[in-house]
């Protein structure tokens, strides 16, 4: 049995996001951090290792920076690494790159008990889409947006989903894909013996020599230029500019007009 | 393999949850009626369900032409499998040339896994859909910094574009697809404008039951339960909506915590303070936005009585909108608001709480 793990590094957007007057994203002014979502996927595969001692591998796709990342994530207890990682790779939109990451982990190879997590969705994104099309290439069933999981003596999981409204409650076999959301768990820190350990644990890279004969590769929808969707122009939203004051008698009346009008509620 | 030309039609999957509509699916088809008079072509809903069909007319009344009914007892409830095989075996045979989905919790769980399947691309949480070149520069006018007339744009152009925030709406994409069909998205629930409906519209539409194959062996998951749920207290940083309360509040605590939480629970958002009121042990840190703080970039932003100094204002200028309710006309929160009220919190706040219900409530009555 073993656990998969899905990471992503990515600009952190909580803080200030600087954009080029080109209208692209100025990378190099934020921070990389690992996506939050992911670490919860991570701290799942972990609370699973706790409990059965299987192993777990993180997998990621990026430039060759994101080792740094992955040590870290080697720190907090993940037990091997891959970073996928090559100039045919790059610009590749979520049909690109969840091919790419799924050859990646047919390589790793997927068993029959084997869970693969992945967070619902990257912050730099917001598409939410890689995990269930990573599902989709490997045949594995999916269960998005989990906030509990439930192991069973028979080998399925119980697993709850948040609905907008609710939940959901299924049960699902191994081998399957699970999208995590924050509500799930709450991430552990690297340990003082991990970070001792991280350097010596097995760190891999799968370039494009490594994968491309990999029947899940196509080579003509990877990359930037193979890549399904392409941007076809981006732009930045106008300045604000100065406020409206609110007068009259009615102001809460026209306050929730507006918000109306804007499709805010 | 069919060709690009093979494709025809806009369709709408029109998402049922026990057996009602979702909102989205009248938007959703309110806006494909739109692309498709630019295409000139048909809009068809896509409808699963057990027993919907129905449901299938009313969708007419916004647009659609065609509802295409699946039903079966397996597609009761949702799951990824099933639906996803079922919408596949659809598009396959019937090839339409733009496929529209809700971006609900449902929907971006399947949207996904279709895309996959069916081979081509999908762009995530549109907000905005054009077909004509002319009028998507039109849109780029009031909705961008780009200089327009300066640029070079391909009239001729008939690819869907799909424009959507990234990086918390600090960037606007927009995305094609055009070497592959159908074109995908997944659309922001509550975003594109509901139409008006049509009595005669809806008699006419045409609804065809449509036989398909599916069984048993095809679903991998089972649905054992469904529960709705109060809503659970998120913490700051994910939120959607955030009423702050500042020094404002001091004339009565209480009451001025449970008018913050009234009017957060009607938006169901989550209430943060400044730090003065973190400082004078009337609220708890972790509500605490702004430099010291949490920063939030809320769709909305309400300060009750904050007078909004830069500290605080550091943890939540990127809010989308912000409104600001205080006392004194020269509070700085004002500068920053996209919208003032001057007022006495204690008054406006369960008034603005009462205003939103009210609009909620009869949009709930449609």
């Amino acid at each position: 049995m073993k656990a998969i793990v899905c990471v992503k590094q990515v600009p952190d957007t909580s803080g200030k996001v600087a954009v080029k007057e080109n209208g692209q994203l100025d990378r190099a002014s934020m921070p990389a951090i690992t996506n939050p979502d992911d670490l919860n996927a991570l701290e799942a595969a972990l609370t699973l290792k706790d409990h059965t001692g299987c192993e777990v591998v993180v997998v990621s796709m990026g430039p060759p920076p994101a080792e740094g990342m992955l040590r870290e994530l080697l720190a907090r207890g993940a037990d091997r690494a891959v970073l996928i990682s090559g100039r045919e790779f790059g610009g590749s939109d979520t049909f690109a790159t969840s091919q790419i990451i799924a050859a990646g982990i047919d390589e790793i190879g997927v068993e029959k008990d084997d869970i693969v997590f992945c967070g619902r969705q990257a912050i730099d994104g917001d598409t939410a889409q890689v995990g269930p099309q990573i599902a989709e290439k490997l045949h594995l069933p999916q269960v998005s947006y989990v906030t509990d999981i439930k192991y069973q003596d028979d080998g399925s999981l119980i697993v709850t989903r948040a609905l907008e409204d609710g939940f959901m409650t299924v049960k699902v076999e191994t081998p399957c894909l699970l999208t995590c959301i924050k509500e799930l768990n709450e991430p552990r820190y690297m340990s003082v013996p991990g970070i001792f350990e991280c350097y010596g644990k097995p760190y891999e890279v799968f370039d494009y020599n490594r994968l491309k004969d990999n029947p899940l590769i196509e080579d003509d929808t990877i990359g930037l230029k193979g890549s399904p969707t392409n941007v076809w122009k981006s732009f930045t939203p106008p300045q604000k500019g100065a406020g409206t004051m609110l007068e009259g008698t009615d102001v809460a009346a026209q306050m929730a007009q507006i918000l109306a009008d804007k499709h805010l509620i | 393999m069919p060709e690009i030309s093979d494709y025809k039609g806009v369709w709408v999957f029109c998402e049922q949850r026990e057996g009602k509509l979702m909102p989205t699916d009248f938007e959703l088809v309110s806006e494909a009626r739109k692309l498709a008079d630019d295409l000139g072509t048909t809009v068809t809903g896509l409808l699963l369900g057990d027993d919907v069909e129905g449901l299938a007319k009313e969708l007419g009344g916004y647009g659609a032409d065609v509802v295409k009914v699946c039903q079966s007892p397996l597609l009761k409830e949702y799951t990824t499998d099933g639906y996803a095989k079922v919408i596949c075996d659809m598009v396959n045979k019937y090839l339409p040339e733009v496929l529209l989905i809700g971006a609900t919790t449902l929907g971006r769980d399947l949207g996904p896994r279709c895309a996959a399947r069916l081979h081509t691309g999908l762009t995530a949480d549109v907000t905005h859909l054009d077909i004509d070149t002319t009028k998507y520069v039109d849109f780029l006018r009031n909705a961008s910094t780009i200089d327009v007339d300066n640029q070079k744009f391909d009239y001729e152009d008939r690819n869907l574009k799909m424009t959507r925030p990234a990086f918390g709406g600090h960037l606007m994409a927009t995305i094609v697809c055009p070497r592959f069909r159908p074109q995908m998205s997944t659309v922001r629930p509550g975003v594109m404008a509901r139409g008006t409906f049509d009595q005669a519209k809806a008699d006419a539409t045409k609804v065809e039951l449509e036989d398909f194959e599916l069984t048993a062996a095809d679903i991998h998951t089972e649905v054992l339960s469904v529960e709705k749920a109060a809503k659970k207290m998120v913490d700051l940083i994910g939120a959607d909506v955030v009423v702050s309360v500042g020094r404002g509040i001091t004339k009565d605590i209480e009451a001025g915590k449970k008018i913050a939480q009234d009017l957060a629970d009607e938006l169901g958002g989550v209430v943060g303070s400044s730090r003065a009121l973190v400082d004078a042990g009337i609220m708890t840190q972790d509500h605490q936005v702004g430099q010291t703080g949490k920063t939030v970039h809320p769709k909305i932003y309400i300060a009750l009585g904050i007078s909004g100094a830069i500290q605080h204002v550091a943890g939540m200028q990127d809010s989308e909108l912000i409104i600001a309710v205080n006392k004194n006309p020269q509070a700085p929160i004002f500068e920053i608001a996209d919208y003032g009220i001057v007022g006495d919190l204690f008054q406006v706040g369960p008034n603005l709480a009462k205003e939103i219900k009210k609009i909620q409530d009869a949009k709930a009555a449609v």
